[in-house]
């Protein structure tokens, strides 16, 4: 109990003085987690909605279970694939992002893409099938019908972007296989509460806890705002 | 009477669907006391907190088969950094620690923490680095030369940064060598990260590092682009005496509740007996060609 209570006090403690080490973190955590999150947004969401779209979509009994499995891959899979890939001896090892920024963001797009493309797919499939075909009777184009569709599926892809936000800012697996928890290079709040926990220093590592779900909290509030900004509640 | 059929077919279909909820309680149950039943019959639970060295060189799986069929226990090996070792049994959640880190165990004994802490056995750390060795320091004799050199160079330096055993080392060598460890400087890099992933992150980007030997010689195979150059190639030949690393085993103080302290008066006992010692002494010659730790214990010293 005097540990909890004292975490509670060390994370107001640590905001409160500005703490540079801390705010390190908190940036390289977002920054990672956000570039991550626009690249697996920018590629998942047309991609899902195609599939969702294409009602005779050739090979869709084995794309979809894919994908589905997808949104379940253990992130420190992902990690140690993406570990492979990009070290000395691996294809990519030239590139020199091992233990980077770079390279996380690579392994956190590959755990976010799924979980978008799933979501949006399923949130366009919930929209009335008579739409599209409406909007193609009145000589709508492919990108018109889909582009209405996805605004008709907004809850659903908001959703999607909830769900790959907080799957990747609380992931530690992975960021911590390819970046390598370097302090003041690649240490994310996971990771560093991972740290803390490994020292003993248990009250500041669950500090870090409480700041990182306040980070995942105020995230999910905008998008919420944003949700109710468009009519939706 | 329409009325009385549709109401005994909703009674049978509530009935039906609370089925599969019946028997997946039953089946939870059943595994949750199957899992308890394990202990059921007598067999006692010793909660070891330890460092990844004793767990990832192999040297508990090779010793502790002998100590649970003797006392027809069960030991719980909870590996982690010598901090978070200490921390666990501050909280009385280890029965006794085995670590690495004299002044803390010392420290541990003194608040009250734990009863007394005995001599187990010793490793020793060496210095590796990338084969193309950019600082010079293959051959150094002492430890804080070599680091000296390494930041005159500012060749890149992987730090565990983790308050583990082997990090405390570190940070006591940058002191001998004259200069606090830095870092905020670029070449200084504070990993956090346990032993095995800073070995890996040194080879990769051809970093030095501080290790124990054993570590090192476990992950050999894996570790292509590094070499030991301080320390020398093996314990026998290391000549600085402040790389040498014993370990303590200290049971933790009973008052804490919850603790079996009478298995960890019999595990300490048997850790130190002249016959586990004389497995320590052997383990790993096999493997290895050579013996990662050395025993140390007051039994084995004045035999």
């Amino acid at each position: 109990m005097e540990t909890l209570g004292r975490s509670f006090a060390d994370a107001v403690g640590l905001l409160w003085n500005m703490d540079p080490a801390l705010i390190e973190t908190v940036v390289l955590t977002l920054e990672v987690t956000l570039v991550a999150l626009v690249i697996a947004l920018v590629i998942g969401i047309p991609v899902g909605a195609a599939i969702g779209l294409t009602r005779h979509l050739p090979g869709r009994w084995l794309i979809v279970p894919l994908i589905y499995t997808g949104m379940g891959l253990p992130p420190v899979t992902v990690g140690l694939f993406t570990y492979l890939v990009l070290s000395n001896q691996g294809p990519l090892g030239g590139l020199g992002w091992l233990f980077t920024p770079a390279g996380m963001i690579v392994a956190q797009t590959i755990i976010a893409l799924p979980l978008v493309v799933g979501l949006t797919m399923a949130a366009v499939q919930g929209v009335d099938p008579n739409l599209p075909v409406q909007m193609v009777s009145l000589g709508a184009t492919r990108r018109q019908v889909a582009s209405v569709t996805l605004l008709e599926a907004r809850v659903g892809v908001t959703a999607a972007v909830v769900a790959a936000y907080g799957a990747i800012i609380s992931e530690v697996g992975a960021v911590m296989l390819v970046g390598g928890n370097i302090e003041g290079e690649t240490r994310v709040l996971t990771t560093a509460i991972v740290l803390e926990t490994r020292r003993g220093n248990f009250a500041l590592a669950m500090a870090l806890g409480i700041i990182l779900l306040s980070l995942a909290f105020l995230t999910n509030f905008a998008f919420h705002r944003l949700q109710v900004h468009q009519g939706v509640r | 009477m329409a009325a009385v059929e549709r109401e005994e077919h909703a009674s049978i279909a509530s009935t039906a669907s609370a089925y599969p909820l019946i028997l997946l309680l039953i089946v939870v149950m059943l595994l949750a006391v199957s899992c308890a039943g394990k202990t059921s019959d007598g067999e006692r639970v010793l909660r070891l907190a330890t460092t990844t060295s004793t767990n990832d060189s192999g040297l508990l799986d090779a010793l502790l088969p002998s100590f649970e069929s003797e006392y027809n226990a069960r030991v719980d090996v909870v590996a982690v950094g010598t901090g978070q070792a200490i921390a666990l049994g501050e909280a009385g959640d280890a029965d006794v620690i085995l670590v690495h880190a004299r002044a803390r165990e010392e420290a541990f004994v003194a608040e009250g923490h734990g009863t007394a802490r005995s001599d187990v056995m010793f490793n020793d750390f060496v210095i590796v680095g990338p084969t193309d060795d950019p600082a010079s320091i293959t051959g150094i004799p002492l430890a804080s030369d070599a680091l000296a050199s390494i930041a005159a160079t500012e060749a890149t330096f992987a730090s565990r940064g983790d308050d583990s055993g082997t990090h405390s080392k570190e940070l006591s060598l940058w002191d001998a060598a004259g200069m606090s460890s830095d870092p905020d400087a670029g070449w200084y890099k504070s990993l956090g990260q346990g032993m095995g992933s800073t070995l890996n992150y040194s080879n990769e980007v051809g970093a030095y590092t501080l290790t124990d030997r054993g570590t090192f010689l476990a992950q050999g195979d894996s570790l292509q682009n590094l070499r030991v150059m301080v320390g020398g190639a093996s314990i026998d030949d290391n000549a600085d005496p402040s790389l040498l690393n014993p370990y303590g085993v200290i049971p933790v103080n009973p008052d804490k509740g919850g603790i079996d302290a009478e298995l960890a008066d019999r595990f300490v006992e048997w850790l130190t007996s002249i016959e586990t010692q004389e497995q320590i002494e052997i383990f790993g010659i096999e493997s290895f060609g050579q013996p990662l730790f050395y025993p140390d214990s007051m039994a084995w010293r004045n035999r």
